[in-house]
């Protein structure tokens, strides 16, 4: 079947691409491995200062509603497992859809941080807890440890506690290679800092005023309470570590101990708390699999959460036609990857000669103005992490980079 | 009680329920939710047991990327509980129990 594009990725960023792109009259599809549309919009629920709560469930259904009415075709629960020049999509179905422009939109995923004994069941990622809670509306568990701070586990320990699930802490990761950094507490309180300008809850918010006057980031990781600081009843552990979680066939206990500044455990004062849960939390990274195996040229940068695929102000990979947008791109807020997806859908439209290309001038300032007012923030820096991509493109561009692609293409 | 329900900011979701069963066990889910929430809301954590040392498993990532929630459904083996969304008279089983 011929596409004009097609779009992989339900969420946020693929949606508003299909949109986007039907909308000024492209025949799209759009493919996604779930059963139903709305990636990791569909769990989240916060406050925005202006509109009040953002409920991503039902931001998501509206969408669905959008792609009925602008005709997109949807594959839901198929899964991509190949893509040919120049464009062939294959479905594990043995279905292939065949376009000139495919826009990748595969968001992200979480990063690990190993704690022994999490291979018990009931041990989960914070995000899984999040799907759970605000869209299955199952809790994850009666007795929840927290392990991770960072703006996604301080926001759903806040949405475990709207759900009536007890918490019974926010902890740091134990010290291992994995965690690095998120196990000291003097550099978490720094982070969270910097972190807090527009928190959206009542962790966040009160996370990032306790770490904005310099008195508290000198001295706050030594005088930090060992028994945490209650936030509406949720206890923050910022000098305490779960050093292993433990069970006979799932979760039954983790064992805390407090840490010194510098992240180094006290073995001779563990604790022992009972759970049934344990959600840990090691912050996101973009997955560029499908990219990489597509042969789009990746660069590394922290700010952005990991490798990106390199792309034009329009959103084009080094691969003609190949478009990227949302968390690929670098991990920030639903807004942002909305944005960034129109922005594709307009780019692709204006190729296919459906829009004015002057459009697509506007559609970038939508991506900074969202970037600008986003509420919640998941990496440090991200504008300093943006100027460093289109950078990195420039040098690409200029020394040829895309013919080179172009005669590789073609050879 | 696993499910929640009076929830202060989400209005309560419409649920038809369906019957699946586990190991040979009825139990009531609602449709539209996934294997995993919905045995999970049934108080199941334990999914399949690992090839290797028979550890139990169950629901790690929530988004089908990690595979730990693999489970047999209607016999075809290494289904996704995340992401495969429950079906009235579904058939799931956990694999690589010493019993299966």
């Amino acid at each position: 079947m011929k596409y004009d594009l097609i779009v992989i990725g339900a969420g946020p960023a693929g949606m508003s691409g299909a949109i986007k792109a039907a909308s000024y009259g492209a025949k799209v599809a759009i493919i996604d491995e779930n059963p139903s549309v709305g990636g990791k919009l569909l769990g989240q629920l916060h406050k925005e200062p202006k509109s009040g709560w953002w409920h991503g469930r039902k931001i998501a259904r509206e969408m669905e509603t959008n792609l009925r009415q602008t005709e997109v075709t949807c594959f839901q629960g198929k899964e991509v497992w190949a893509i040919y020049p120049r464009w062939k999509v294959l479905m594990n179905n043995g279905e292939e859809l065949q376009s000139e422009y495919v826009l990748i939109a595969s968001g992200a995923t979480e990063k690990a941080i190993p704690v022994p004994g999490w291979t018990l069941p009931g041990a989960m990622a914070v995000g899984a807890a999040q799907t759970l809670t605000n869209y299955h509306r199952v809790k994850p568990g009666n007795k929840v440890a927290v392990i991770g701070v960072d703006p996604l586990s301080l926001s759903v320990a806040h949405q475990l506690k709207l759900a009536g699930v007890h918490v019974v802490g926010i902890f740091l990761p134990p010290n291992n290679e994995f965690s690095k950094d998120k196990s000291t507490p003097s550099q978490m309180i720094s982070y969270l800092s910097s972190m807090a300008h527009a928190a959206p809850n009542i962790f966040l918010k009160f996370a990032g005023n306790m770490a904005k006057y310099p008195f508290v980031q000198q001295v706050g990781a030594k005088f930090y309470p060992w028994f945490g600081i209650r936030i509406w009843g949720t206890p923050l552990y910022l000098r305490k570590t779960v050093l292993e979680i433990s069970g006979a066939e799932q979760v039954e206990h983790i064992k805390v101990a407090p840490v010194s500044q510098e992240g180094i455990p006290n073995e001779d004062r563990v604790k022992t708390v009972d759970v049934d849960c344990v959600c840990i939390s090691g912050g996101l990274y973009p997955l560029t699999e499908l990219a990489g195996a597509v042969g789009c040229e990746s660069v590394y940068i922290e700010e952005l959460g990991g490798h990106i695929p390199l792309h034009s102000p329009e959103m084009e990979t080094t691969q003609p036609g190949i478009f990227v947008a949302g968390n690929i791109t670098g991990i920030e807020s639903a807004k942002v990857a909305m944005e960034q997806g129109n922005l594709a859908g307009t780019a692709v439209a204006a190729k296919l000669g459906l829009v004015s290309y002057k459009l697509i001038e506007e559609a970038q300032k939508n991506v900074t103005q969202a970037r600008d007012n986003a509420v919640i923030t998941f990496q440090q820096n991200i504008g300093k992490g943006r100027e460093k991509s289109q950078q990195y493109w420039k040098e690409y561009y200029s020394k040829g980079g895309e013919a080179i692609c172009r005669q590789l293409m073609l050879s | 009680m696993m499910r929640i329900t009076d929830h202060p900011i989400l209005e309560d979701l419409e649920k038809r329920p369906v019957t699946i069963t586990f190991n040979g066990m009825d139990y009531q889910a609602y449709e539209g939710e996934s294997i995993a929430a919905a045995l999970l809301a049934n108080h199941i954590r334990v999914l399949r047991y690992s090839e290797k040392n028979r550890e139990p498993r169950g629901i790690y990532c929530g988004i089908g990327h990690c595979y730990e929630c693999r489970v047999t459904v209607d016999g075809k083996r290494s289904v996704r509980a995340c992401i495969t969304n429950v079906q009235d008279q579904m058939h799931i089983e956990s694999q690589d129990r010493d019993d299966s």
